[in-house]
């Protein structure tokens, strides 16, 4: 699959997407800063201040369905508990997350074989003593910061469900054409194996072999693997039902993974000629103390830059969506629905290919690192 | 107070992040065993025998061009073969013709030669045949005449008289 020519020759209409994607967010972004502002500012009439509280409520509850969760939320009261296993100061804690009800205000202790714990806005910390004025048992600073302690949570939550069907997915699906590859050896491919095919072999001519040369072979496993990865879980954070929904992808422990293996990867390959480049750069020697730190800089704020970037993109994603749907709610019409659904529709759409053009990003740029650091010759 | 209500979205979950780490490296293992390596060999193997094929097919191609170019210079040396032998056998056959005509010729004229010295040679020896019949014949007559003659013995008498009278004179 060449896909380069199109993406020279619709640089223009990808441009313009990402700017009216771009105009949009910071326009959401602004709209929620108003508000929040106005909060701050007048209290002035109880109307007033229920409008603002409603808002409060409709990017609580947007951040809600971005963040990672304790069970899967189907509709209303229904949802599938999912098991909690919390490593505590009195050992391995574990329960389903239905136990305890669903109080999340952290106003209940609640007690899991003798370990005192507090459910504050889905997450477990360990109770403060004393009751703060707001009936909670968790307390803050003047900042506003927690300063309850946490125990080190590992529970299988939504995203790690999801994780683990998209692996399973994959392995299925990758195990299963490998087996038809075996089976129908030099023959054409057929079905799912003609369907992937040119996706890999996209990965290999348009990802790999520009990026890495000659040495793309041993690379192969990893960027297909993130390339696949990447885009399948994307695009299951598209489907807004079982078993998609999650926001694996656009949750940044799952990005600052993959930016860590790409990093791992450039690191324990990189040459003498890129670690000359980081440490001898080709500089007047005066320059040194300031073009080594900002190399070394450099080495991190790489990986740093694919975290945030997948992240962003798609937890942007998600957010504006959310955010259209929530205009319906907001203005309290539901002619907004005339409106905000074909907007839904339309980034929806948008989201498809931008789900398909991070997991290219991300894997295009771990190749290109990886290829910077494995190059023989620095082309200065 | 926006940026409080992102925090938890920025701040990584470390539970979800080991989950992560152990699944996609479980994941990494298995596909780039069970996986990856075979599809990028297949992969690999079947561009590499379509490549060889149609190498070949090249190969063939141009081995065919050379066939038939060979061949149609077969053909045109084989015409012009053709043509020198039709040319020879021509030149055989007139000369043949020529020669069969030459030698008849002189044999012909050998044969008249021949025969005009038969002639010559019959016309010889029928002048000499004659010429002896002329002779006996004349003898005989003159026998005859001798005869006759010498039929009166008067006469013989003169005659050995005469003779005898010439033998003693000598």
């Amino acid at each position: 699959m060449d896909l380069s020519h199109i993406f020279n020759s619709k640089k223009f209409f990808s441009i313009s997407f990402y700017a009216v994607l771009f105009s949009l967010l910071s326009f959401s972004a602004y709209s929620q800063e108003h508000t929040a502002a106005d909060t701050s500012h007048v209290p002035a009439t109880a109307e007033h201040a229920e409008a603002t509280e409603k808002d409060e409520d409709i990017s609580k509850v947007i951040l809600h369905h971005i963040a990672d969760s304790h069970e899967w939320h189907f509709f209303g009261n229904v949802s599938i508990p999912l098991p909690v296993i919390l490593w505590t100061d009195n050992g391995l804690v574990t329960f389903l997350s239905n136990k305890f009800g669903h109080n999340d205000h952290g106003t209940e202790i609640l007690d899991a074989d003798g370990t005192k714990l507090v459910n504050y806005h889905g997450k477990f910390y360990y109770p403060s003593d004393v009751k703060s004025a707001d009936g909670t048992y968790i307390s803050h600073d003047s900042k506003g910061e927690l300063l309850n302690g946490k125990p080190l949570d590992i529970s299988i939550t939504k995203n790690v469900v999801s994780l683990l069907i998209s692996v399973t997915v994959l392995l299925i699906v990758f195990i299963g054409i490998a087996g038809s590859y075996k089976k129908r050896e030099g023959k054409a491919p057929k079905g799912l194996q003609s369907i992937l095919e040119p996706i890999i072999l996209f990965v290999r001519d348009d990802i790999a072999k520009p990026q890495l040369g000659h040495r793309y072979k041993g690379f192969m496993p990893y960027l297909l693997t993130v390339f696949f990865f990447v885009w399948l879980n994307n695009l299951m954070g598209l489907i807004p039902f079982f078993p998609g929904g999650a926001n694996l992808t656009g949750n940044i422990a799952v990005t600052m993974m993959l930016a860590l293996c790409t990093f791992v990867l450039t690191t324990v390959n990189g040459n003498k000629n890129y670690w000359g480049h980081v440490f001898t750069p080709h500089v007047p020697w005066w320059l040194y103390p300031l073009m080594i730190p900002v190399e070394i800089v450099g080495l991190f704020v790489k990986p740093v830059a694919l975290m945030i970037r997948l992240f962003a993109n798609i937890t942007a994603g998600h957010i504006l969506i959310l955010s259209l749907i929530s205009l319906i709610f907001i203005l309290k019409s539901v002619f907004v629905a005339g409106i905000a659904i074909p907007f839904v529709l339309f980034i929806s759409v948008i989201e498809l290919v931008v789900g398909f053009i991070q997991a290219f990003i991300f894997t295009i740029l771990s190749a290109l690192f990886i290829g910077m650091a494995v190059e023989e010759h620095a082309e200065h | 107070m926006i940026l409080l209500a992102l925090n938890p979205l920025v701040s990584p979950d470390p539970g979800l992040f080991i989950w992560s780490t152990v699944t996609f490296l479980i994941l990494f293992f298995l596909l780039s065993k069970f996986a990856w390596k075979p599809i990028v060999k297949a992969l690999d193997e079947r561009e590499r025998s379509i490549e060889d094929a149609l190498a070949k097919a090249e190969m063939a191609k141009a081995e065919m061009a050379k066939l038939i170019s060979e061949n149609e210079d077969l053909l045109k040396e084989a015409r012009l073969e053709r043509d020198s032998i039709l040319k020879e056998a021509k030149e055989i056959k007139d000369q043949i013709v020529n020669d069969a005509k030459d030698q008849a010729k002189s044999e012909g004229a050998k044969l008249i030669e021949k025969a005009k010295i038969e002639i010559t040679n019959q016309k010889l020896a029928a002048m000499a045949e004659i010429k002896n019949q002329v002779s006996s014949l004349s003898i005989e007559i003159a026998e005859k005449v001798l005869r006759k003659q010498f039929e009166d013995q008067g006469k013989q008498q003169a005659l050995v008289n005469d003779l005898l009278k010439e033998v003693k004179l000598n």
